[in-house]
């Protein structure tokens, strides 16, 4: 089996002229236009954009010398905008909106030589753990097409997976790219809160939310976090802190390195084969030198509870500008405030307006206090678990998900019971932590697993070391579902 | 549940009321696990990581076109010289 080469191969190759960009982005539409009629991870296909961007960077080839990103296709999350491609959040209420601007990740993106094939489909406002909550209907996970793929960034997992693009990006609120990565067999990186810019993501919660990227590698996903990494005018969060070479910190070398298990936690909800994977998953990095040792997360068990006020209080606030007037979808009505409650009620689905609900319910007067400000009180005693941890431990180590992909349909009536299976994920976020889902096996029905590893803020090289020492001695990242054969 | 949605600028159709209401009962339910958490004393996190005001020079700099911030208004009326508006439904008398 021939694997298809990785973003450095390809970018190496382009810049030297021994492949052509306009090739390579060719071979990329041709896979999405053979695959993504039974996938649906794409939302809009930029071809005509792509092809003549691609054969810019074959006749420029002399500027792209040292780009990192030579000539590389790459599908964006369809919530992050791109100047002149529609940008929809896979909403009814974006449907034709066309941003006037491009987010921060995609001038640096197209300034690393990256080309832009697509933007792929996503749970609405990324809303969602399944990719069911889009108005542009689910995808597929390519493992098993009856499945869910994850969510909220589902599209860009998909895209990846099943060899359509060698990279693309995606956004996390409470798990948004580690969990589709988990249940598509590949790699996904959340970095720290602030490590990349916010400006031109569709803000849902402003103080969770961060871009990242996808890949069938940590270092694939290590070149492309060097791109985007960094401080950014335009938002504020965005942190001044130097960027690390994050290439150069896959050594391979792990020894002493110190992983920590929260064992009580993992106790019980844990599907039986994931729980075999991470076990087996620790003693590859033991034999490798590492320590792995149990650490405790008292808090952690709240952390669903916390993130379901939080996260819906910021989305409540954050989606109050989507009112008919200067974007979007509007409803005409004589009445301006009948204007903005149509609009809104017509252009939004079921998910996004039962969170806005909830956000606007925690808010609001005498629930403030028991709901909102209680949860952010929470908030700090998990930030404090995982900053105790930390004295003692260079990574904590969990699955990424409890579950492996569900049926599409099976949980849609369910929201609670979707929402706890974020139980593993929203931490992360919640304390504003880096982490990353790597490939560690299969369950008896050959569903893909994750596992994941939270660092230090800042840290993730130690993260991307950790994993690419992991790939170095397992073959689960080179497995590839039949639709990408 | 009305006045919530009324708070949220949403005209929900009732069996959206009835929904939701049961939906956000389950959640709000699991929520109350909250109550059991000592948290006195301990303050609120707004950012899982320390954020500190920026400052930066008060220098003008080129804004966007109108003509393109106004290109995906649903209603807009174009002036010239780079000016227009957005059009809603009139607001007063």
């Amino acid at each position: 089996m021939t694997l298809p080469p990785t973003v450095s191969e390809l970018r190496d190759g382009i810049r030297s002229g021994a492949l052509s960009a306009s090739d390579t982005c060719r071979l990329a539409l041709d896979r999405i236009e053979t695959a993504d009629g039974s996938l649906n991870a794409f939302n809009t296909v930029s071809a005509d954009r792509a092809l003549a961007r691609a054969a810019d960077i074959d006749r420029r080839r002399g500027e792209f010398a040292s780009a990192p990103l030579a000539g590389v296709p790459i599908a964006l999350k369809d919530n992050i905008c791109t100047r002149g491609i529609r940008t929809t959040a896979s909403s009814r209420i974006l449907e034709t909106f066309v941003p006037p601007y491009d987010a921060t990740v995609v001038e640096r993106l197209h300034a690393a030589g990256a080309v832009v094939v697509g933007k792929t489909n996503c749970d609405e406002f990324a809303m969602g753990s399944s990719n069911e909550n889009s108005a542009f209907g689910p995808v597929k996970n390519p493992w098993a097409l009856d499945r869910i793929p994850g969510g909220s960034s589902g599209g860009s997992a998909v895209a990846v997976a099943a060899g359509m693009t060698p990279l693309s990006f995606g956004s996390e609120t409470g798990g948004s790219i580690r969990q589709p990565a988990a249940m598509c067999g590949i790699v996904g990186l959340k970095p720290t809160y602030g490590r990349v810019s916010r400006f031109g993501l569709l803000a849902f919660g402003s103080s969770l939310d961060q871009i990242g990227p996808f890949g069938r590698s940590a270092k694939d996903c290590a070149i492309a976090l060097g791109v985007i990494a960094g401080l950014d005018k335009a938002d504020a969060t965005s942190a001044s802190r130097d960027v690390d070479d994050y290439e150069a910190a896959l050594t391979g070398d792990i020894r002493g390195l110190r992983v920590g298990v929260p064992s009580r936690m993992l106790a019980n909800g844990v599907d039986p084969d994931i729980s075999r994977a991470l076990a087996s998953s620790l003693d590859v990095l033991r034999a490798r030198g590492a320590t792995v040792v149990d650490v405790d997360l008292p808090h952690a068990k709240y952390a669903i509870s916390v993130y379901y006020m939080v996260a819906t209080a910021e989305a409540s606030s954050n989606l109050a500008r989507y009112d008919g007037v200067r974007y979007g979808l509007r409803i005409a009505s004589d009445d301006l405030g009948a204007m903005y409650a149509k609009s809104r009620a017509k252009g939004f689905g079921a998910e996004v307006k039962r969170r806005i609900m909830l956000g606007t319910y925690v808010l609001s007067a005498g629930y403030y206090d028991a709901y909102y400000l209680k949860a952010q009180q929470v908030r700090t005693l998990i930030l404090r678990d995982y900053d105790e941890a930390f004295n003692a431990v260079d990574v904590v180590a969990m699955p990424t998900s409890p579950i492996p992909p569900f049926k599409i349909g099976e949980k849609t009536e369910d929201p609670l019971a979707m929402y706890l299976a974020d139980v593993f994920t929203v931490s992360a976020n919640l304390a504003g932590l880096p982490a990353i889902s790597v490939p560690c096996g299969f369950t008896a029905s050959r569903l893909p697993i994750g596992l994941q590893l939270t660092g230090r803020r800042f840290d993730e090289s130690t993260l991307l070391r950790i994993a690419d020492a992991y790939e170095r001695d397992t073959e689960w990242w080179k497995q590839q579902p039949p639709i990408a054969r | 549940m009305r006045a919530v949605a009324a708070l949220a600028n949403l005209d929900l159709e009732p069996h959206e009321v009835e929904a939701f209401a049961r939906q956000l009962g389950d959640v709000l339910t699991h929520a109350e696990e909250l109550k059991q958490v000592d948290t006195t004393g301990v303050s609120p996190t707004a950012y899982g990581v320390a954020q500190q005001t920026v400052d930066r020079p008060d220098i003008v700099v080129p804004s966007m076109p109108i003509a393109d911030v106004l290109a995906n208004a649903p209603e807009r009326e174009q002036l010239p010289r780079d000016g227009g508006f957005f059009k809603v439904p009139r607001v007063i008398g």
